[in-house]
């Protein structure tokens, strides 16, 4: 390519306006905390709310409802980023202001680095649900990754943080070189690696068949990394648990959007015509994921360590409805398979935020409170935190009119019309024997004698956010339909 | 419009006594729980008047109140259809009720149950109006049910004792077989006919009858659809007006207080069955085979029950036998096509058993709770009123003439007489011989009870009682019921005082013997006054369908009929009055002047007499077949299919495989970070195998 033939267009900046925005204040935000001397770090955790509120107003401002490319189609706006974007920004907030008491118990992790590591990990996981290139996805993934490692590394002197933290680097770094490795076998096949312009040579079918599914091979992993499914889950439990419970809650929720996000990036945009190949690798990885994921949960006596086989599970489910969008050439049930999903990741996020934030209001003077011991009699102590809790719990065990009940049953009803019955009836079984666990919890808080009476302090803000979140958890079990369309519409309007 | 209202008046005001007087039972004071509740029941009472003359008028209804739900092309509604018959139970559930009511005010005085009390009984008389007021058949039912439901209640009403408890178990369990029928009988209608509403399924059945059949087993032949649904729903009538074989709850029902045998056990749940087969009359008309099977079990009641009467010692028993037999007879009647005739009988009974159990209950308050005649005679003189009272009552109930038991009881015979369907041979046999037995056992207990020698108040009654305990307690033949036995001696000990030596009965207060006046009345005449235009004018047309060519019984009994005053007279001439008065003599000389006859008869005739003290061994059969097999069946799936195969297998085995499986893998997660790594190099090295290799 000579430079005559490079042509310099001005990008079009207003599709990444909010990226733009996060990245500069996140750099201000490490600056400005060098001159904070409040030990407590206010002026740092205000501005970082503020900076995602800001990001919100950005991209709600500039959501077109159209889908745009720019920096040379590397990039994409469309509505289902934005969508994600928001619940994105949402729930990192929620995340802070869990996570908020817990750090300020710990002097390693009170430090301004947190705040910008977090707003950085945000970016990388706006970059990835923006992507249209695989390099961008890369790009993002990396940002998202290299953030979270310093953080769960950010409690020097635990010995089961910093373990943790050089497990999830090492098999990360794996991982990261599996998915690398997979893009460049698709741009050997199809000598692009822009997302769309994959998708267009494979519709002419002009493509070395052999290396294209080399390469998915390789992308699948890297992607199961991400997501945390079976075969590639194995750092989930060692790094939820040893990890703080506040990063531990920040990985156990916002990454899944991202990682939904990529998904339908690489997989839906870029490689529909190799869907029946992805579908069956993604059945495989999903069947095994309910399984181990629900029957290792049940011998965990740790609270994190039971969540993160939980986590493997969730989204194993979550996959099934990724798995259900082509049946047999026939594309109709795609938007409804894929927005189930949408809706299933969205509904776990909101979920698993509100049961790791338990976890953190449980949790106090320095001490975690992570055992499945320590619910013991949290009906006694706290009856409505007990309520919010058991709700949590009978959402993820899709117990009907919660939540959870209905990202299932939207999901199975996916399942069920792309054919696959035998499918439907795995995924229930697995799920029969996950309410086992979820609803010994239930049972540890209401029927076991308390072994810590202490009552529960937890600052305002806090008692009134876990109160929200609990009873979203039941309201849109109630109401889930403007959830459910919100979904579908933004895949309608971005695929 | 304004009837309507009234209509609807007449169910919801008990209904709302009860309400009051049951949720608030335990603060409202007792005055304002019996004042409510018989003020619902009265007000009920006043409008059935009303809407009775209303009916006479002319003025019949048929139509929804409320629809309930909508299930395809079914409407489950809420109706009233109100015509002579529905008028006519009307007014005897109401008066009946008001006068138990009243009389539970004295009764019921020491009481600690007493508002819990007032509250069933008026939820009794909503769910009995309910009954008989619906124009469908799931009205029917809820009423059915209801009913079934505050007799369990009351039954069981002083639930400490163990035998009460007993009793009102075993009569919802018989009455859950006769139900199982019933709904049967329902939802065979429902099937075939597709509505619930009585005047639609009435209009299609002369047509769905002629040629429909189900087929029992297969493709064979089959069973013609009338004769099953008839049949089915006669099994629920069996149950609610305990007919052989489903009769065995109805003597321990007397388990319950007095007022309620009379009210419910007597006068009104248990002629419910009697009052829906006249009501299905357009049915039951279609089927000669179920008519005669009603008519043999109708007979066989009415004769081997009356038996039971004659050798039972408690003073509500013979009563409660005496109830079995007379529903004998109205069944009869029904099997032979003279529907108005049952009811008929079954106003009649209504008055004069209901007076016969205040009656008798008025015995046992001025015994201080002593139920056991043997240890009564000579209350005549201290208890006037009650003496008068009862005696009317079994005058009435043998039949003498001008009494109102006298036209409804002899019109069944005669009709059953000209019946030619078959089994009214057997049924004409039954009926006659039990007016004999009727007679005999009626005026055993009047004598026994109110003349001769005075046997309270003496020290030996107390070891005569404790016997007596010990065989009451012999209605509970299984296991349980011997360890119930034991605590029934404990219990009947404290609450069954009896007269101290040489204390004397007294008469009871007003509010007991104002009933007993009040219902001594209609037990007199109503029968006189009924007879004319109940059997023959046309007050039943519309309401009950005969078809004349085809069952002519009530045709050819109006041609034998000459007034009633004749018929009395005439009364001298039949067999009927003769067996009457033979049995009446023959009692009053056995135990009047013969006292060691009896006894001489029952040292001869042993077997006989161990047949009828276990009750034909009904009891002791259903004891040992079904309680029995019921147990072993469900003892053997507990044991089987319960602990071995689900929980031990199922549940204890997939626990162990699950408990297994995560042992197993919890062991993959060794913390070793190159095993993790090994595992994501394994499941790529897979996945790259069943892909690559395929492509």
């Amino acid at each position: 390519m000579t430079l005559a033939e490079m042509q310099f267009q001005t990008p079009e900046l207003r599709l990444a306006s909010a990226e733009i925005f996060m990245l500069v204040m996140a750099c201000l935000i490490l600056m400005l905390d060098l001159f904070v001397k409040d030990r407590k770090r206010t002026v740092t955790f205000v501005a970082t709310q503020l900076t995602l509120v800001g990001a919100a107003v950005v991209t709600f401002a500039t959501t077109s409802g159209d889908i745009g490319y720019t920096f040379s189609n590397m990039y994409v706006g469309d509505l289902l980023g934005d969508v994600l974007k928001l619940l994105l920004y949402l729930t990192v907030i929620v995340v802070l202001f869990y996570s908020r008491g817990y750090i300020l118990e710990r002097p390693q992790m009170a430090r301004g680095e947190y705040y910008a590591l977090t707003l950085f990990a945000t970016l990388g996981m706006m970059v990835m649900i923006s992507a249209n290139h695989f390099l961008t996805v890369y790009l993002g993934l990396e940002l998202l990754s290299l953030s979270l490692y310093a953080m769960v590394a950010m409690n020097r002197d635990s010995v089961p943080a910093t373990e943790a933290a050089m497990k999830y680097f090492v098999l990360g770094a794996l991982a990261s070189g599996l998915l690398l490795y997979g893009m460049s076998m698709i741009y050997g096949a199809t000598g692009t690696l822009e997302i769309t312009a994959v998708a267009e040579r494979l519709y002419m079918g002009q493509v070395d068949r052999g290396i294209l599914v080399f390469g998915l091979v390789f992308l699948v992993s890297g992607i199961a990394f991400k997501l945390g499914v079976v075969p590639f889950h194995m750092w989930i439990p060692d790094v939820y648990h040893g990890a703080p419970t506040a990063v531990t809650l920040f990985i156990a929720t916002a990454p899944k959007l991202a990682a939904f996000a990529i998904v339908v990036r690489m997989l839906v945009n870029g490689l529909i015509v190799m869907a029946p190949d992805w579908q069956m690798m993604l059945i495989l990885l999903s069947v095994l994921s309910m399984a181990i994921g629900n029957i290792a949960a049940i011998a965990q006596t740790n609270l994190k360590r039971m969540l993160a086989y939980s986590a493997i599970s969730h989204m194993g489910f979550m996959l099934l409805g990724m798995v259900t969008g082509v049946a047999n050439g026939d594309a109709r049930f795609a938007l409804n398979a894929y927005s189930s999903s949408m809706f299933y990741v969205v509904t776990y996020v909101l979920t698993s935020a509100g049961t790791f934030g338990m976890i953190l209001l449980l949790a106090r003077g320095g001490l975690e409170s992570d055992e499945l011991e320590d619910l013991k009699g949290l009906n006694k102590r706290s009856p409505w935190f007990a309520a919010m809790m058991m709700m949590m719990m009978f959402s993820m065990a899709g117990i009907p009119f919660f939540v959870g009940f209905f990202a299932k049953f939207s999901v199975l009803q996916a399942v069920v019309a792309a054919g696959y019955l035998w499918l439907a009836l795995v995924a229930v079984f697995f799920s029969l024997i996950g309410c086992f666990y979820y609803l010994r919890v239930v049972k540890i808080m209401y029927f076991d004698q308390p072994t810590n009476s202490l009552p529960i302090i937890a600052p305002l803000d806090m008692k009134i956010l876990m109160s929200a979140n609990g009873l979203a958890v039941a309201l849109l079990g109630i109401f889930p339909q403007a959830l459910m369309s919100i979904c579908a519409f933004a895949l309608l309007r971005s695929l | 419009m304004e009837m309507q209202k009234l209509y609807l008046l007449v169910p919801l005001a008990p209904l709302v006594g009860a309400a009051i007087a049951g949720l608030f039972c335990r603060v409202i004071p007792r005055w304002l729980a019996h004042t409510v509740t018989i003020a619902g029941v009265a007000v009920a009472c006043l409008a059935s008047y009303v809407i009775f003359k209303d009916v006479m008028a002319g003025n019949t209804y048929n139509g929804p109140v409320y629809q309930w739900l909508t299930s395809g092309d079914y409407h489950f509604e809420v109706g009233f259809l109100i015509d002579q018959l529905t008028v006519t139970m009307m007014l005897v559930v109401t008066s009946v009720s008001l006068m138990v009511h009243i009389y539970t005010i004295g009764y019921m005085q020491d009481d600690p149950g007493y508002n819990r009390f007032f509250s069933y009984i008026s939820l009794f008389t909503f769910s009995m109006l309910m009954l008989v007021m619906s124009n469908n058949f799931m009205q029917l039912f809820f009423g059915w049910e209801a009913v079934g439901l505050v007799s369990y209640l009351l039954i069981g009403f002083w639930y400490t004792r163990p035998t009460a408890i007993f009793a009102n178990l075993k009569a919802f369990l018989v009455n859950r077989v006769g139900d199982f029928g019933f709904i049967l009988g329902i939802g065979l209608v429902l099937a075939h006919f597709g509505t619930l509403d009585y005047a639609a399924v009435f209009a299609k059945a002369p047509e769905l009858a002629g040629n429909t059949t189900l087929a029992l087993f297969g493709e064979g032949e089959g069973v013609a659809l009338m004769t099953a649904i008839c049949i089915l729903l006669f099994i629920g009538a069996m149950g609610k007006s305990a007919q052989v074989p489903l009769h065995v709850w109805l003597p321990d029902s007397m388990e319950g207080p007095t007022p309620i045998s009379a009210l419910i056990h007597a006068a009104t749940m248990v002629t419910a069955g009697i009052f829906m087969v006249a009501r299905m009359s357009p049915l039951f008309e279609l089927s000669n085979t179920a008519l005669s099977f009603v008519i043999v079990i109708g007979s066989i009641t009415a004769l081997f029950m009356g038996f039971l009467g004659i050798i039972q010692n408690d003073i509500k028993r013979v009563v409660a036998y005496s109830t079995l037999s007379q529903l004998g007879y109205m069944t009869v009647a029904l099997g032979v096509s003279a529907y108005s005739v049952a009811i008929f009988h079954l106003m009649t009974h209504a008055f004069f058993k209901a007076l016969l159990f205040l009656g008798a209950g008025s015995v046992i308050i001025g015994m201080h709770h002593d139920q056991d005649i043997r240890n009564m005679g000579g209350l005549r003189k201290y208890m006037p009123i009650t003496w008068i009272t009862s005696l009317v009552g079994s005058l009435a109930l043998i039949g003498t003439p001008f009494f109102s038991g006298f036209y409804s009881k002899d019109s069944i015979i005669e009709s059953v007489a000209l019946s030619h369907l078959p089994g009214a041979g057997f049924a004409y046999f039954s009926v006659m011989a039990g007016v004999f037995v009727t007679a005999f056992y009626s005026f055993r207990m009047y004598f026994l009870v109110f003349h001769g020698e005075e046997r309270f108040g003496k020290a030996a009654d107390h070891d005569a009682h404790a016997a007596h305990a010990r065989t009451d307690a012999h209605d509970d033949h299984s296991a349980h019921g011997d360890a119930a036995a034991h605590h029934a001696d404990d219990t009947h000990a404290e609450e069954h005082h009896g007269l101290a030596p040489g204390q004397k009965p007294h008469e009871t207060p007003w509010v007991v013997t104002l009933p007993l006046v009040m219902l001594a009345i209609p037990s007199v005449i109503i029968g006189y006054i009924g007879i004319e235009p109940m059997l023959f004018g046309d007050f039943f047309k519309g309401a009950i369908f005969v078809d004349t060519e085809a069952h002519p019984v009530m045709e050819e009994l109006a041609h034998h009929f000459h007034g009633a005053f004749a018929m009395a007279t005439h009364a001298v001439t039949t067999a009927v009055f003769w067996l009457a008065l033979l049995g009446v003599a023959l009692s009053w000389f056995f135990y009047m002047k013969r006292p060691d006859i009896p006894a001489a008869i029952k040292s001869r005739c042993g077997p006989l007499y161990t047949l009828l003290e276990n009750k034909y061994y009904f009891d002791k059969f259903n004891d040992v077949v079904f309680a029995g097999g019921a147990r072993l069946l469900g003892r053997g799936l507990w044991k089987g299919g319960d602990a071995g195969l689900i929980d031990g297998i199922i549940v204890n085995g997939s626990v162990g495989l699950v408990r297994w499986f995560a042992a197993v893998a919890r062991l993959f997660q060794s913390g070793h970070i190159y095993h993790y790594a090994f595992t994501m190099i394994i499941g790529v090295f897979v996945l790259m195998t069943l892909w690559v290799t395929r492509a």
